[in-house]
């Protein structure tokens, strides 16, 4: 047992600390203010405090718990709403709209009874990783039972029906040890769940979104950064993630960020339905909240907790991904806290440990084979906001997370401002997964590769003739130029911008994505086709089929391929109209 | 606000004294963060926290600073406690300074409580998204940046714009549509020069909202220190008013400039390692600890909505002070200088200003169906005018086409009848509707091609005519 020697802040440093450990979790004062070591200086621990510290005296107790910060892992996740600390956001509720500091609330409900199916038999040999049974946790999550890292044996018991997380479900037996195995595990969040091997991925992950899809595609298992200064919509390409995203389990931090928008991802995830299966989407959810008002320290304890959460569920067989709002503010903690610590400073006043701390988390990123039992994968796809100060990407956070992630989607404010949504510029952002996903996408249109090359071409062209415009006006360039300026735009009005609001577009699959695209590549044809016989760009500008293209957006779901051949049709008609009038 | 206590402590053992900080010997069972009085040898009597107790030494910052404090003579005392401000309803209608003091020579509150003037952050799960539409009266926000109930809006200003006109002028005119509801004014001034304070406190007097309003005033003469303390009491203020009252408090800060200001030099003095431009890196959070005490409640009447007023440095929008409060806020209403020259009010730059709720407070039931449609296609047609202007200063109008010289045509109404409105002209939001289809009568018909075919219908001018006489005929 300790005692507060000094109070600086979230810093707290304890004396007669002798026998704690570093990242061991510790309460302290008469309240249990909750702190994690981060340092040892022979009896003396210097600790970071995920509660404020307002009111804290010197002299007062410091009690070490004797465990590092872990995660509570087993059926009850799913749906939940949980702070930096794992703390059950909607326990702590019953007790106060506001957040109070030492409350002790459980992030498993402890009484909550779960009905357990086994999977395996008395007298069969399970390593770490076997799945030894099943609950039924969501409508859409099977929760797979699976033995704890590090435990083995034979099953001397396995029960079946209803049990509490706490209770004893399976008996096993190694070495003559008898071990009892609960539903629930525990797991240290700063370290990796163990798996049995990494694997290439080249399965695209669906977002729903176009530029991602089509353009940039992100594979199951990748790892994403979000860049973009304020108002350029960071969250809501976030939210849509978190919504669309065609993984089995979505986990959604909130870190550092707003109050409000975290209560709309709350209230709209109550009501939406997934596109695949038609339940809640609440149902493949964990949301992980602390938002900028709430302690700091916290920040980087959501950061790892969801994580863990997210490769245990990997474990499982599951591909899940992890969306961080934002990782900026995580980064800022760090500051904060190094600062403090009076350690020495790396850039901006950040520590010079930043760049290997982001990667500890990014790096949790990947499809793996699991351990144990039946044999399967999962995967881990995560996707970071960062949040540059005055959107200048040259700043450290930013640029020691392109140092680890292989797709870079580069939010562009002077797109916001002209509310070109998603405001992903199509010029700087990157992904490397496109050559992996070829034979994916391969599938549903064999000339994807083709078409995303045509596209991005003339993306590129506009940006160059739009030099020459500014300089000579759109008036004198030659009717070629003057049309593969109009087919960009198209492009990018009519196929990369798409509404999160707009209740048909703001999900576009892989084959809705690749018939728009499709379809404005046919006109662009059919129009250099026109160009040639003689009609001009201004003609070939109020054609009713420009309003139609347009318009694409709206057509449902259900009759998009029929309308889109219809429109296809008409194309050749007047097309072939305007020739009959030459 | 004092407290007397059996268990006073005090220390006479001050080793250093600079800026606003003292360093004392240890004081024991001194709590962090606590509020302290420092006595001078003349008995003057200044308050301080303390900011860093340890075994070895207690770290005091001074409100006030510590001119006149000296080493020998002076003395700390604690009584326990923090900084708290004393409410009940009373505190409608007074006037007090940045340590929660009454300056209006009226008697000190009868305290219903004390609260913490840090408050306590709300849980994310107890929050309820904010959806009422506040109408303001003004176009440009109405229309473009609506404000909801429970949002925290920034007026992003420079000096000389008239933020503080468009301020009184929401001041003045804010509803809530077809509602009856108590509502108050909580308005803070940080640092701001005398006139300023003068401007608003008359303004309120003139509407009569007068006794519906608290005041903290910290004017650019008083002590540094207590710009800290400032929007904090009054965010106190607004959350008794709103969640113990259930009113719907409307908090005006100004200038939050002045307060970042206050930060930094604090930091420095305490000897911080600085983050950008030498503002101290927890700016963000610091921040977000005053702007994410607006919102809405779930099972509680009332709500707090924040408009915080900023002056950016050189017009810079990539400066520290408004890039950190437009990452916390729910958007940002832009002033511009160009519009403020053409003689426009208010100058509101529309394409840099945002307000991240406003789908959910506009449209029908709270504002008209096609709200958001007029929104977005006045929006784009603006756009593609601005872009022209641009292009027309290099190339010359006459080398436009016809359909780029009416957007370019479009882009000047706008400003003018548009945006462009009095100071004492409050607008209905179906007013400002209709504006936006007058401007849309001058577009061809299918560049209108963010509204619907049936909105079209029913309101562009032309076939409004049209339906009118049909009506009048069956």
């Amino acid at each position: 047992m300790g005692r507060i020697w000094r109070v600086s802040g979230p810093l707290v440093i304890a004396e007669d600390m002798r026998g704690s450990q570093v990242y061991e979790m510790v309460e302290i004062g008469d309240e249990g203010v909750i702190g994690e070591i981060v340092g040892l200086e022979e009896e003396r621990a210097i600790i970071q405090a995920h509660e404020d510290t307002l009111g804290l005296k010197v002299g007062e107790k410091v009690r070490g718990t004797g465990t590092i910060l872990t995660a509570e892992l087993g059926p009850g996740i799913v749906g939940s709403i949980y702070d930096g600390l794992q703390k059950s956001l909607t326990e702590l509720m019953k007790e106060s709209s506001f957040l109070k500091r030492g409350v002790k609330v459980f992030s498993l409900p402890r009484d909550k009874k779960w009905h357990f199916s086994p999977t395996v038999k008395v007298g069969e040999a399970v390593s770490e990783g076997h799945i030894i049974g099943t609950v039924p946790e969501t409508n859409l999550i099977e929760h797979r039972i699976m033995v704890p890292p590090g435990s083995e044996g034979v099953v001397k018991e396995i029960g079946e029906g209803d049990y509490t997380i706490e209770q004893p479900i399976a008996c096993l037996e190694h070495d003559g040890e008898i071990e009892e195995l609960t539903m629930m595990q525990k797991w240290p969040v700063r370290k990796p769940r163990p798996y049995e091997q990494r694997l290439d991925s080249s399965q695209l992950l669906i977002t729903g979104m176009r530029i991602m899809d089509y353009m940039f595609p992100l594979v199951l298992g990748g790892k994403a950064a979000i860049p973009g200064g304020f108002g350029t919509g960071k969250t809501v390409a976030l939210q849509q993630l978190a919504r669309w995203a065609q993984t089995q389990l979505n986990i959604y931090v909130g870190c550092g960020e707003r109050g409000n928008e975290m209560a709309d991802v709350l209230y709209s995830f109550r009501k939406l339905e997934d596109p695949a299966t038609g339940r809640l989407l609440q149902e493949k959810e964990v949301f992980i909240a602390n938002t900028s008002n709430m302690p700091v320290v916290a920040r980087e304890a959501g950061i790892f907790v969801g994580i863990t959460i997210a490769e245990y569920y990997r474990d499982m067989g599951y591909d899940v991904l992890l969306v961080a709002d934002s990782t900026s503010r995580w980064a800022e903690a760090m500051r904060e806290i190094s600062g403090r610590l009076e350690e020495m400073p790396g850039e901006e006043g950040f520590p010079a440990y930043l760049g290997s701390r982001l990667s500890s988390f990014y790096e949790r990123a990947g499809l793996v084979q699991c351990l144990g039992s039946p044999e399967r994968t999962g995967s881990v796809t995560v996707a970071g906001a960062v949040s540059p100060p005055g959107a200048d990407f040259s700043e450290p956070v930013t640029q020691n997370t392109l140092r680890i992630v292989e797709a870079l989607y580069s939010l562009d404010v002077s797109l916001a401002n002209r509310r070109h949504f998603p405001a992903i510029n199509w010029l700087t952002s990157y992904s490397l997964y496109a050559e992996a996903v070829k034979d994916w996408w391969s599938k549903v249109d064999p000339e994807w590769a083709d078409t995303r090359g045509i596209a991005l071409r003339l993306l590129q062209q506009e940006a160059n003739l739009e030099e020459i415009v500014r300089l000579v006006g759109p008036e004198a360039l030659p009717e070629g130029d003057k049309l593969l300026l109009l087919v960009a735009r198209m492009i990018r009005e009519d196929f990369l911008m798409q509404s999160a609001y707009h209740d048909i577009d703001t999900y576009s699959s892989p084959a809705r994505a690749h018939l728009m695209l499709k379809t404005i590549i046919v006109f662009y044809k059919l129009a250099q086709e026109m160009l040639d016989s003689g009609i001009n760009v201004a003609e070939i500008r109020s054609s009713p089929i420009m309003y139609k293209i347009s318009r694409m957006k709206d057509i449902p779901h259900d009759v998009f391929e029929q309308r889109i051949e219809e429109l296809r049709a008409e194309m050749e008609v007047s097309l072939v109209a305007h020739r009959g009038g030459v | 606000m004092t407290f007397s206590s059996l268990f006073m402590k005090e220390s006479r053992a001050i080793t250093r004294a600079k800026g606003a900080l003292l360093m004392v010997e240890s004081i024991p069972g001194v709590k962090f963060g606590e509020i302290v009085d420092v006595w001078l040898s003349d008995g003057e009597v200044k308050r301080g926290q303390a900011i860093d107790i340890s075994r070895e030494a207690t770290i005091v910052q001074v409100f006030g600073g510590v001119s006149e404090v000296d080493l020998v003579g002076s003395k700390v005392r604690c009584k326990g406690q923090t900084l708290k401000l004393p409410v009940s309803i009373d505190i409608l209608g007074r006037v007090f300074n940045g340590m929660g003091d009454p300056i209006d020579g009226g008697s000190p509150v009868v305290a219903e409580d004390y609260l913490d003037i840090n408050g306590e952050p709300i849980n994310p799960v107890s929050r309820v998204p904010p959806a009422e539409f506040i109408e303001t009266g003004i176009s440009a926000i109405d229309g473009l940046n609506a404000l909801v109930r429970g949002q925290k809006l920034p007026i992003f200003s420079g000096s000389g714009l008239p933020h503080n006109r468009i301020a009184a002028q929401i001041i003045r005119q804010a509803t809530v549509r077809s509602k009856e509801e108590k509502f108050a004014i909580v308005f803070a001034a940080i640092g701001v020069s005398y006139d300023h304070a003068a401007f608003f406190m008359s303004s309120l007097e003139q509407t009569g909202a007068r006794e519906r309003t608290v005041a903290f005033i910290n004017t650019a003469s008083d002590p540094v220190i207590e710009r800290i303390s400032t929007p904090r009491l009054a965010l106190t203020a607004g959350e008794y008013l709103a969640w113990k009252q259930g009113m719907h408090v409307l908090v005006i800060l100004t200038d939050m400039t002045n307060y970042c200001e206050a930060l930094r030099e604090l930091s420095a003095m305490r000897d911080e390692i600085p983050s950008r431009r030498g503002y101290p890196g927890y700016m963000y959070t610091d921040l977000a600890t005053i702007y994410e005490r607006a919102g809405r409640i779930s099972g509680k009447e009332g709500s707090v909505t924040i408009v915080p007023i900023l002056t950016m440095p050189d017009d810079d929008i990539t400066h520290p002070i408004p890039d950190l409060t437009g990452y916390i806020t729910e958007g940002q209403i832009v002033l511009s200088r160009d519009l403020e020259r053409k003689g426009i009010y208010p100058p509101i730059d529309v394409f840099l200003s945002l307000s991240r709720m406003m789908k959910e407070g506009i449209g029908p039931g709270q504002t008209r169906e096609d709200h958001n449609n007029v929104f977005m296609q006045l929006y784009a047609a603006y756009a593609e005018g601005c872009d022209l202007r641009e292009m027309s200063t290099i190339i010359g109008a006459e080398a436009l086409g016809e359909r780029d010289r009416i957007y370019l045509m479009n882009a000047d109404s706008f400003e003018r009848e548009f945006i462009s409105q009095g100071e004492f002209e409050k607008r209905e939001v179906e007013d400002t509707l209709d504006i936006g289809w007058r401007l849309f009568s001058a577009l061809p018909e299918e560049d209108l091609k963010l509204i619907s075919e049936e909105l079209i219908r029913k309101y562009l001018p032309k076939y409004r005519n049209l339906n009118a006489t049909t009506t009048s005929q069956s």
